[in-house]
């Protein structure tokens, strides 16, 4: 086990040196920030001086080892905009996007699973059918065009919800958090929904499949022989042994929740990171792109790393040591 | 199934939720763009300057229309060429119970120049100036040479106080722990993203405001926000796109309210260059640049409809422009008009010109900058086809464009030819548009910063010389006017539009437009 850490701690940070670079240098390709950041009223000089202020006099490469320097003692550089240090707006836009992000996920499995365990128990149901069309959707519908029916049905007209922007928070356990509250919950429900409305899909297509398929396999055959109730042969033997690859998805999904939850923020106002970093891109402010993705990086290695972990609690024929580089 | 009672949970908890009644004494404003610093000298943009107006007071105040009226200065005027002196007004306090005087100002014009890692600073409106301080409530700003724009330069200066802001951090700014002012409304909390929240200033020296709180949510997605506006989730929106208009005139419950800004929407031609990179003959061979030619300059503002644009672009949403400022504002001149619609003048001018056949031109413009910047452009494209010029359309995100306009070819020059921008006149009068747009670039002075187009006529940049050494405020006038006029006679851009905005209000509020496109409580009525 520990190995496996280790081993995939290097990797992550290999994967980090070379992310830095890609991001560092492509972000630097495009456009230039002080145009867009300036006064048109500024004359040449103070065009110049806010370049100099900004750092940006020096050639790319210096900049880069600057940024790796100051990166090594933590400080991924500070953001143009807001003149605070990027890594401490990433992290105060997190649990915005991290609440909303799981809120989405439970919703996702919550829902998802129950729809495509029955959908898979009884394919020919016309309930089935409805639930394997109605998937068809979720995938299929723009997320920004179902955000916006969203807050134009249960904000303008029935309205029952907050249209948009974050509730009251509450702090637990340090983290600012508007799951804590009812107003903050009102606030959550649309832009979870609307987040989750794939991820549902992807839930019960995965479930459907794999209950389809479990329940041909032999040992349930055998179980249903050994005269085992139908709930514990479907809910302890089929559920445990079709979690795997939904599982897998999930926490991949999962990253993807976190990391490009873009378009349903920016629709819902949502104070999150992805709102953070599209304001960013679209402004060239370079230091809180470059932050962002870094640490989407991390993100990413460490939640396939505990993907991994639950693969072996799940099914104890994965051994880590044996997941190569 | 169990499934299906979660639904219906979920769906009951949802309509148990209900949405409380806003309170009577809060405001809330759904804002388009983000305000991203409390510290008032921080970056020197729109949104910021609006938003920080409530918490800090200028000396000199700007209007809805931009005219200057006393603020925390009584009055100003030049005692000598070289200097201007400002009385303070008396018995002014900061929020936290400290006494106004001529100490804070002179710290403010210290500090507002010299702001670390500033983005863009407020040295554009102070250098050149020193600040001195002659008793509690006069200060001498002294210039070395004479300078009429001392009002309209101070008008943008907030003050801070001397004990705590002065020396603060942008930091301490954002904690609130040095967001001290004089203004009306003081500060309640700052949340980057998410909103600020104000809360009223009793003891304000101009009298206490109808609101005791106000909360700014920045809400980028325009349906999003007219949705939030429909719904009752805020009671104020800027920036409300003009597709929306039609439609939100028609429900009751909302209000919008309109005024034209100070920004005219431009196109500048590229007059520096013997081959300009995006014109071609019609067969695509190099030809000599056509619009360093006035006549084929005059015959593109003949061909463009501005009527047309808008009418059907901006939805009756703009008013077309033939000067550099909309009527009203100082130093626009009477004679101008806009051009008249002539598509047979246009062509005859290019066939004098020698362009009968017409060439093959690019207009380049950004497609998130300005209202409906790039439909605008699509249509000048079209308009330009029609007289013979064959047009290609190419716009682009703001952060590739400005870049590529200003500085993008090999040699560090503009690149485009043909492009369409917009400008605010910050200071409110025509000086501002005159010297960034017409003067010849020149870098020693500091003038045609953003003269893209690179027109170059000394005449004219005598009397914008002349005029921006002028303190007498009706020769001024004239100067700035004489000088406009000049710059349309040469066609040295091509004026379109003049940009109006739209805010939408709940029912019983009404909102003054403002022309420099700030978005504040000052200009919020109960009807």
């Amino acid at each position: 086990m520990s190995t496996f850490i280790i081993r995939r701690l290097l990797q992550a940070i290999l994967v980090m040196a070379l992310m830095s670079v890609i991001v560092f240098f492509g972000v630097n390709v495009i456009g230039d920030p002080v145009h867009m950041l300036v006064s048109p009223e500024a004359d040449q000089a103070e065009i110049e001086a806010a370049i100099r202020r900004l750092g940006l006099d020096k050639p790319i490469w210096e900049q880069y080892l600057l940024f790796v320097k100051n990166a090594m003692q933590g400080d991924l550089g500070k953001s143009f905009i807001f003149g605070e240090p990027a890594l401490k707006l990433i992290f105060h836009h997190m649990p915005a996007t991290l609440e909303l992000a799981f809120s989405a996920l439970f919703l996702a499995v919550l829902i998802g699973i129950p729809l495509g365990l029955f959908a898979g128990l009884n394919p020919d149901s016309p309930i089935s059918k409805g639930i394997m069309a109605g998937s068809i959707f979720g995938f299929s519908l723009p997320t920004f065009w179902v955000g916006l029916m969203l807050i134009l049905v249960f904000s303008v007209e029935l309205g029952w919800l907050p249209s948009t922007g974050r509730g009251e928070t509450r702090s637990v356990l340090g983290f600012e958090t508007s799951l804590a509250t009812v107003d903050g919950l009102k606030h959550i429900i649309l832009p979870a929904l609307n987040l989750a409305l794939l991820k549902i899909s992807l839930a019960v297509r995965l479930t459907r499949a794999g209950v389809r398929e479990a329940m041909g396999q032999d040992y349930v055959k055998f179980a249903r022989a050994k005269g085992l109730s139908t709930n514990r042969i479907i809910f302890v033997h089929v559920l445990k042994n079709i979690m795997i690859p939904v599982v897998t998805v999930m926490g991949l999904e999962l990253g993807s929740l976190i990391g490009f939850s873009v378009v349903t923020e920016k629709i819902f106002a949502w104070p999150g990171m992805g709102k953070l970093l599209i304001d960013a891109i679209l402004q060239l402010d370079r230091p809180v792109v470059v932050a962002y993705l870094m640490i989407i990086v991390v993100f990413f290695v460490l939640i396939n790393m505990i993907v991994d972990i639950l693969y072996s609690i799940l099914d104890p024929r994965v051994r880590l040591q044996d997941q190569g580089a | 199934m169990k499934f299906s009672t979660i639904l219906l949970a979920l769906a009951g908890g949802a309509i148990t939720f209900g949405s409380s009644p806003a309170s009577a004494e809060k405001l809330t404003f759904g804002l388009a763009s983000e305000t991203t610093s409390m510290d008032p000298y921080f970056h020197n943009v729109g949104p910021n300057n609006a938003l920080l107006l409530h918490i800090y007071d200028r000396l000199i105040r700007q209007d809805e229309r931009q005219q200057l009226s006393p603020g925390l200065a009584l009055s100003w005027k030049p005692i000598d060429d070289l200097t201007w002196e400002f009385k303070l007004r008396e018995g002014v306090k900061f929020h936290d119970g400290t006494d106004f005087n001529a100490d804070d100002v002179v710290c403010s014009f210290e500090r507002a120049p010299n702001v670390p890692d500033s983005p863009s600073s407020f040295a554009t409106y102070v250098k050149g100036k020193s600040v001195v301080k002659v008793d509690d409530y006069t200060v001498h700003f002294k210039t070395e040479t004479p300078y009429p724009l001392m009002g309209n330069d101070v008008s943008t200066v907030a003050i801070v106080s001397d004990s705590v802001g002065c020396g603060a951090a942008t930091a301490d700014y954002n904690s609130g722990a040095a967001a001290i002012g004089t203004g009306p409304f003081m500060f309640g909390s700052y949340t980057p993203g998410e909103s600020v929240v104000l809360k009223k200033n009793p003891n304000y020296w101009d009298g206490a405001a109808e609101w005791d709180q106000v909360e700014f949510r920045p809400i980028a997605s325009n349906p999003s926000r007219v949705a939030a506006l429909l719904a009752g989730d805020v009671d104020v929106i800027s920036g409300v796109p003009t597709t929306d208009i039609v439609t939100l005139r028609n429900n009751d419950a909302v209000e919008l309210h309109q005024g034209p800004s100070n920004r005219v929407i431009y196109l500048h031609l590229d007059q520096f260059r013997e081959n300009s990179p995006f014109i071609k003959a019609l067969d695509g061979s190099d030809i000599k640049n056509p619009l360093l030619d006035v006549r084929v300059r005059k015959a593109i503002s003949k061909a463009i409809n501005r009527d047309a644009i808008v009418e059907h672009v901006m939805e009756g949403v703009a008013i077309p422009a033939g000067q550099l400022m909309p009527s009203g504002f100082f130093g626009v001149s009477e004679n101008l008009q806009p051009e008249t619609y002539d598509p047979d003048g246009a062509k005859a001018l290019l066939a004098e010109a020698g362009y009968g056949d017409g060439f093959q031109m690019t207009i380049h413009g950004p497609n998130d900058r300005y209202i409906n910047d790039a439909k605008i452009a699509e249509a000048i494209g079209q308009m330009l086809t029609r007289v013979g010029i064959q047009m290609s359309v190419e716009t682009m995100p703001r952060s590739v464009y400005f870049k590529r306009a200003s500085s993008g070819s090999p040699e560090g020059t503009p690149e485009f030819s043909f492009i369409l921008v917009g400008w605010g006149a910050g200071s409110g009068e025509a000086s501002s548009p005159l010297k960034s747009l017409i003067h010849t670039f020149d870098k020693e002075k500091g003038f045609g910063s953003s003269n893209r187009g690179r027109h170059s006529d000394a005449a004219i940049d005598a009397v914008i010389e002349e005029a921006l050494a002028t303190v007498d405020d009706a020769k001024r006038q004239d100067l700035l006017a004489k000088a406009t006029e000049m710059a349309m006679e040469t066609q040295a851009i091509i004026p379109t539009h003049f940009q109006v905005n739209t805010w939408g209000t709940r029912k019983g509020l009404s909102y003054i437009p403002r022309t420099d496109e700030y978005t504040v409580v000052m200009s919020v009525k109960k009807d």
